[in-house]
């Protein structure tokens, strides 16, 4: 029953421990070049083997995970900080010009295909992780004003809401101290599954050369650089790959596991 | 025959006893009340029958529904039976009906599920079972859908699908609470003549005596999962045995003792209010505009208690609303103390507070009992701090009948009736001029309401509480109000001295609510010779 939460939380608990760790130690030196070491299978030189250019591949991973999560982390708050306070306010004038305006403007992001105008926003702006982070940070502003907004809605109708106005209490106060209280176990779950998202977007753009300039390691781009050489040396395309397949599927089971528990109409079918 | 036959029935929900033992039996052409506060196990009986209970329930003992133990049957004869030999009619008409499927269809699927009849047969008797319960085909044809009807149709609704294949035995589950009086009564009648014609046995499930009294042959009685007593309808409910039957018997007829109302000058003034709510936006223009309050006026004086009553869509909320200022308004204009409450001035607004119906959605659930109560000091340019604070806390707390610790609490470790409590000491704690109460006691035990309304009588006497008692309730309003305005259709169709309009109604609307209202007999009074 709460498998999927101690499995999701340890894996998530993982990668974000082990990026953490490479700004203190990191086996090896993921700038330095040692073509003589390179392409080495795991067990020859280090856990994992070498790269293509004789870097260690924990290191590679380890800082690559740097990457992958300062990219998500803020992509991620910048979805959250902009597209709730737009939800909320949505919700708050149901109906109104504002809430038009808001859920129209939302529509109209979500009208276009979010991997294509990420490509866009780097090929204009010019490749690294800055605009990457701007690219994905976008398209996940619609998605967190939709389910404030949603979350909300009912709630605006609830009883203890009309007891706060009748308490002379402004839309905005309402929001901040009953409404949004009230729905952050929903934006809880649903920031660790954009989370996981945001981490497979970056990893996609870095594959096509848009996102982390080298030397910065980057799973996406690991992914690209060992495409001609699977035949040669596998594990260099494995072993990003896993990376992210494990931290997206960790997530992901982070966000179940907090949803059943976070959810209360899934609780009272447990008590 | 018996239909139903309980046996010591017991029922566990994760080791907790929810039933204890129930007996009971119903007749052929039998109805047989079930009725018990909140919690008793009325429902959960129900549910046995029709064993469709949690899957972490265990029950233990017989009930034999037409001779065959539904507790040892298998699940392909369960699925038999019900329908076929139990129908079950529900409380809320608009949850039990599939909102995408017509009326006539949604009987027919019944009599489809049971092989009883060819397609063609079926629709032809859905149609005549739509009829038979009252809906007429010229006004209420089998082709619409569920949102198109009243709340009294879909229930006549339910009740031709429960009966669509002539079962033995009807489960009616509080059939009538989601109901206005007046279609009450009617929903009531067609049951009644239902059990009469086909001879079925009934269970009739109701928390509201007055109901059980018109049209039960016998009533049992249930407490915390125990019957505590059982016989005839006449007998239990004029000269009831077992002290809990004694006490809701009291309660559902409680008489509450208010102080007479002091000096009079005007406190709120209701001039000529109109609300239009705007028609949906249709795909060519928009609709005429629904005016749910029509040209509304009436006074409330300082220290009185006035009554608003009225059916589900007679505009009561809306007015409630729109003098907690919450609703613009169309025309007209509401002055409380002279001040225009629709301005939005926080010193207006100060002067009315309110208290809401359900005490489970009345409350944030992450606050604790002061920070909930507290609210609207908001409203007050310079509220109480600190220790003054927290002295203004525990008096409340205290004048509604809890205690000054139970600040500390969350809400979800309070009763029902606990709650409303807390709903009135958020209501009372700015001192307000005026409190609104909007059904304040709809959603409470009868024996809880009785509590509640004594409270309200202390303290009109103590505080000399002015309020607005909207109700669809008839028996409550007349208990605990001066004044009564009776509404319909957003206008107030007659106001006076509550006592002389209950005692000599003229409006004819006025005179259906209260022919309509169930009645509870007069008590007798407890002498030896009608015990025996």
């Amino acid at each position: 029953m709460k498998l999927n939460l101690i499995l999701g939380a340890a894996i998530s608990t993982l990668v974000v421990a082990l990026a953490l760790l490479s700004y203190v130690w990191t086996p090896g030196d993921h700038t330095t070049i040692d073509i003589a070491n390179r392409m080495k299978p795991p067990g020859a030189s280090g856990l994992l083997g070498t790269d293509h250019f004789g870097r260690d591949m924990v290191t590679m991973i380890m800082v690559g995970a740097r990457t992958s999560i300062a990219v998500a982390i803020v992509a991620v708050g910048i979805g959250m900080g902009l597209g709730v306070p737009l939800g909320l306010a949505a919700a708050a004038r149901r109906g109104g010009v504002l809430d038009e305006v808001i859920m129209r403007g939302n529509d109209l992001i979500f009208a276009f295909p979010s991997l294509v105008i990420a490509i866009l926003i780097t090929a204009l702006l010019g490749p690294g992780a800055v605009n990457a982070i701007i690219a994905i940070g976008i398209f996940n502003i619609p998605v967190f004003a939709r389910i404030a907004r949603g979350a909300a809605l009912p709630l605006w109708q609830r009883e203890f809401i009309l007891a706060a106005r009748v308490a002379g209490k402004s839309r905005l106060r309402i929001s901040a101290e009953h409404i949004l209280p009230n729905i952050a176990n929903l934006l809880v779950v649903q920031g660790t599954i954009q989370f996981s998202l945001a981490i497979l977007a970056e990893a996609g753009l870095s594959y096509v050369g848009l996102g982390a300039q080298p030397p910065l390691p980057s799973w996406g781009r690991m992914l690209a650089d060992a495409q001609t050489l699977v035949a040669v040396a596998p594990h260099l395309a494995l072993v990003p790959g896993l990376a992210i397949v494990m931290t997206v599927l960790g997530l992901n089971l982070l966000g179940d596991g907090l949803r059943d528990r976070l959810d209360p109409r899934l609780q009272r079918v447990r008590t | 025959m018996s239909v139903l036959t309980i046996r010591d029935l017991t029922l566990n929900i994760r080791n907790s006893a929810i039933l204890k033992g129930i007996s009971l039996d119903v007749e052929a052409g039998e109805i047989v009340a079930l009725t018990g506060e909140s919690g008793s196990g009325k429902s959960m009986t129900a549910l046995s029958i029709m064993q469709l209970l949690p899957h972490d329930a265990a029950a233990q003992g017989s009930v034999l529904v037409d001779g065959a133990d539904v507790l040892t049957m298998p699940e392909k004869a369960l699925c038999s039976m019900r329908g076929r030999t139990v129908g079950m009619v529900f409380q809320e008409p608009m949850t039990a009906l599939n909102p995408v499927r017509t009326i006539g269809d949604q009987v027919a699927e019944v009599l489809r599920a049971h092989r009883a009849a060819s397609r063609a047969k079926a629709r032809q008797m859905a149609q005549d079972l739509l009829v038979r319960v009252g809906l007429d085909p010229q006004s209420v044809p089998p082709s619409r859908y569920p949102h198109e009807l009243s709340g009294g149709q879909r229930q006549r609704v339910v009740i031709a699908i429960a009966v669509a294949l002539r079962p033995r035995l009807l489960i009616a589950d509080e059939p009538t609470t989601a109901l206005d009086v007046t279609t009450q009564a009617q929903i009531l009648d067609l049951l009644q003549d239902l059990v009469a014609e086909e001879g079925m046995g009934m269970v009739l499930i109701t928390h509201d005596l007055a109901v059980v009294a018109g049209m039960a042959d016998r009533i049992v009685v249930m407490r915390h999962g125990e019957v505590v007593e059982h016989g005839a309808a006449a007998q239990v409910l004029s000269a009831p045995q077992h002290p809990y039957t004694q006490m809701l018997r009291e309660a559902a007829t409680h008489k509450v003792d208010m102080p007479d109302s002091p000096a009079q000058e005007p406190l709120l003034r209701v001039e000529n209010v109109i609300r239009d709510y705007p028609a949906p936006v249709r795909l060519f223009g928009r609709a005429a505009p629904k005016r749910a309050v029509d040209d509304v006026s009436f006074v409330l004086n300082r220290g009185e208690r006035l009554g608003l009553v009225g059916e589900s869509g007679s505009g009561k909320s809306t007015l409630t609303r729109a003098i907690l200022g919450l609703e613009p308004l169309q025309g007209g204009r509401i002055t409380i103390d002279g001040q225009d409450v629709s301005a939005g001035d926080p010193a207006a607004r100060a002067k009315v507070q309110v208290v809401f119906q359900d005490p489970y959605a009345s409350f944030n659930p992450r606050h604790r009992v002061a920070k909930l109560i507290t609210e609207p000091f908001h409203l007050i340019p310079d509220p109480p701090q600190g220790a003054a604070r927290e002295k203004l806390i525990g008096e409340t707390l205290t004048s509604v009948g809890l205690k000054p610790a139970d600040a500390d609490r969350f809400i979800h470790e309070f009763s029902g009736g606990q709650r409303q409590r807390i709903a009135i000491a958020r209501a009372l704690i700015t001192r307000p001029d005026l409190i609104l109460l909007d059904e304040a006691v709809s959603a409470l035990d009868v024996s809880v309401r009785a509590q509640i309304l004594d409270l309200l009588a202390d303290l009109c006497r103590e505080t000399g509480l002015t309020y607005f008692f909207v109700s669809h309730d008839l028996s409550v309003v007349r208990e605990v109000t001066d004044r009564v305005l009776v509404m319909q259709s957003g206008r107030i169709v007659e106001q006076g001295v509550t006592e002389e309009i209950f005692a000599r109604p003229s409006h004819p609307y006025t005179q259906t609510l209260l022919a309509a209202s169930p009645h509870l007999p007069d008590l007798e009074e407890a002498s030896d010779d009608t015990l025996v």
